[in-house]
């Protein structure tokens, strides 16, 4: 399905990645947003209620951010594609409705500028330390998409991919920006609407009178019919059969909760993506994603030019996390450096899937600004000292 | 007799009668009002395939599940917030939001306030059964002074709302109360609330057997419906300052309070950008229709 004219700017601008990650929500068919003011996110709202009465939709400023994060799934449910937009505090009260949207699996879209936490933290600077609540955050067993732009270009881009897996998976898919990439001024290249291929909702196909909410393709994706249709719908938060009746029971839950988890754990393979950048011979490879991979590129370069075989592995995909590229890259190399703002989350991930076979190292910050390119290349060094061991984590 | 009859199969049809027995205890007020509003839009021959109905979590909440409509049970306090969302992005749905006193004016006080202030096109229904029935009998914002809850074992000392002054303050443009006793009256309420537009307001006392009576020492539920008889004054039109129901002293105002005519959300906006935008605005009439 080809993107609606109506939304989309063709042209070169030159813009901040708020503005173009709106522009690539408009793109995607976003027709709606519920948002709540905050920065360094709020930018990409104003934009929207802008543009929206000119391009036709719904702009509403919600009471908070526990609001924005579920009049999107009414609208979702009513038949539109649409998102909600915050950062770090407005994202931890968003968190039971992301858990919500999982369980009712409401394909919809949380856009998150990070900045510095914890709680008010830095408002105006960036960090990159949701990224374990963006996978974590709401309460249960369930699986999200989280998609890491580094520019942006990439926040128009990625709003788009974002609105195709949510619709593909029928899941909240994060797409998780930074203070950095938000107020970043580049040059952004929007494409004409039928350059922009966009996943149409699963639309159900049955006769109304016996689509059931809840029953799954093969490839566990339940189809969707919106309210009004005449289905009798019943959209249910309780752990439910496949009519979306509550069931209070374990095996209900078993069947349900492990479908949930695994329609994104057996398609990972699909949903994967990342950037390889002098991987082959690599005896270090940074792990890096969103604004940080830009300036890992610059240390992986440095490293280089000091001789040391480096390279680089840039997320873009970050959950589900790459698990079998990292097991590969383990046997092959002797170091991961993972270049993070953030006190050590995705390393973690890196940690696990090593499986001890490589050194794992940690370059973090505790975010406000982005790191200096030596500050990654300082930690590449270190890894391939003889000196360091497994697990170091110098902060 | 054939229109009895014709009723009860109209009521099975819109009930999901696999689902039965249902939640509720057995003298609880709840069905009564299920009763009633599956009465109502038989008799005001809404079109159910067009009718959204959006829960939060309580007894009262588990009203959706019961009906063979468009029903979505949430999270706690979020029903009107996601009707919202249900309404202005199709228009063409009845949407209805029906839930408990603890769902809707305690965690969901926020929401519930800010629809009535922008004039959200749905009928709100709020079972006022002055307790937090599913969790066991906590107190809510509605407990009644001195009457007791697991979490006021002594009796509550604090104020309770009055949800008909709340919802007039914010801009409801109907706004009624009835009790579980007032089955004729709250039909025909509900009945004229699914015709007007914008925000509708009805509160309904509700008697919670096993808990709030049973705790309090007030008597089964059968002789709460006679307390609500007997307490009860009909003032249609009366100030919803009189509506207070501060303890189980107070005589118990009930009626149609508020019947007024206000731009709802949708209008508003489109009347606005109309008028500013002119021709550049590109006016959002609902959903592309699918398949089914």
């Amino acid at each position: 399905m080809k993107a609606d004219t109506k939304g989309v700017l063709t042209g070169l601008h030159f813009m901040d990645g708020d503005h173009s990650c709106c522009e690539g929500l408009l793109a995607a068919g976003c027709r709606f947003i519920g948002g709540y003011p905050i920065t360094p996110s709020t930018e990409v709202v104003e934009r929207f209620a802008e543009r929206i009465p000119k391009v036709g939709g719904v702009f509403i400023q919600m009471e908070d951010e526990i609001a924005s994060s579920i009049v999107i799934q009414g609208a979702v449910w009513a038949g539109l594609k649409a998102a909600t937009v915050t950062s770090g505090p407005g994202f931890s009260l968003m968190m039971e409705h992301i858990g919500l949207a999982a369980m009712t699996e409401t394909p919809c879209v949380f856009v998150n500028v990070q900045r510095g936490g914890p709680s008010t933290g830095l408002p105006t600077l960036p960090a990159q330390s949701d990224m374990m609540q963006a996978k974590w955050g709401s309460h249960g067993d369930y699986e999200i998409i989280a998609v890491s732009p580094n520019s942006p270009q990439e926040c128009f881009d990625f709003a788009i991919l974002a609105f195709n897996y949510a619709e593909q998976y029928r899941v909240p898919v994060m797409l998780m920006m930074d203070e950095c990439v938000g107020h970043m001024y580049e040059r952004v290249k929007i494409p004409s609407a039928d350059e922009i291929e966009l996943v149409e909702r699963r639309w159900a196909t049955c006769a109304a009178g016996e689509y059931l909410t809840y029953k799954p393709d093969a490839d566990l994706v339940p189809r969707m019919a919106k309210a009004g249709d005449g289905c009798r719908i019943l959209v249910e938060s309780l752990t439910h059969d496949e009519r979306g009746y509550p069931v209070i029971t374990p095996q209900a839950q078993k069947k349900l909760v492990s479908r949930l988890v695994n329609k994104i754990k057996n398609n990972a393979h699909k949903i994967y993506k990342y950037e390889e950048y002098k991987i082959e011979d690599a005896e270090v490879i940074v792990v890096s994603y969103g604004i940080t991979s830009r300036v890992a590129f610059k240390a992986v370069e440095l490293a280089r030019q000091k001789g040391i075989k480096a390279g680089l592995l840039r997320l873009i995909v970050v959950w589900p996390f790459p698990e079998k590229k990292i097991e590969e890259l383990a046997a092959k190399t002797k170091a991961f450096v993972t270049a993070e703002m953030n006190l050590g989350q995705i390393v973690l991930e890196v940690e696990r899937c090593a499986h001890g076979k490589a050194k794992t190292l940690l370059a973090g910050h505790a975010g406000g600004t982005v790191h200096r390119p030596e500050e990654i290349l300082e930690v590449i060094e270190k890894a391939i000292s003889p000196n360091s061991s497994v697990g170091i984590w110098e902060l | 007799m054939t229109q009895t009859l014709e009723l009860k199969d109209k009521m099975e049809g819109l009930l999901r009668t696999n689902r039965l027995p249902h939640v509720w205890c057995s003298g609880c007020g709840i069905g009564i009002v299920l009763n009633s509003f599956l009465r109502a839009l038989i008799a005001s021959e809404t079109d159910e395939n067009k009718v959204a109905v959006s829960c939060g979590i309580g007894c009262t909440a588990r009203i959706s599940g019961y009906m063979n409509i468009d029903g979505f049970h949430m999270t706690h306090g979020r029903a009107l917030a996601f009707a919202t969302g249900l309404k202005l992005a199709n228009p063409a749905l009845k949407t209805v939001a029906i839930g408990g006193d603890g769902d809707m004016i305690a965690i969901g006080g926020n929401h519930f306030i800010h629809a009535a202030r922008r004039n959200i096109d749905m009928l709100v229904i709020c079972v006022n059964n002055f307790n937090y029935g599913m969790t066991g009998g906590q107190a809510a914002p509605t407990t009644t002074k001195e009457s007791c809850g697991t979490t006021a074992p002594y009796g509550s000392f604090e104020n309770p709302f009055n949800l008909p002054f709340i919802a007039d303050a914010c801009g409801a443009v109907y706004v009624a109360r009835w009790t579980a006793f007032h089955v004729r009256q709250l039909q025909l309420s509900i009945q004229e609330a699914l015709k007007k537009k914008g925000f509708s307001f009805i509160e309904i006392f509700s008697q919670c057997t096993e808990l709030f009576l049973r705790k309090n020492k007030y008597g089964a539920g059968l002789d709460e419906m006679k307390f609500f008889k007997q307490n009860s004054v009909i003032k249609n039109g009366a100030d919803t300052r009189e509506a207070e129901f501060n303890s189980r002293n107070d005589k118990i105002v009930v009626g149609k309070f508020v019947d007024r005519e206000r731009p709802d959300f949708k209008e508003s906006m489109d009347g606005y950008f109309g008028k500013v935008l002119k021709d550049k605005f590109i006016r959002y009439e609902g959903p592309l229709q699918t398949k089914i």
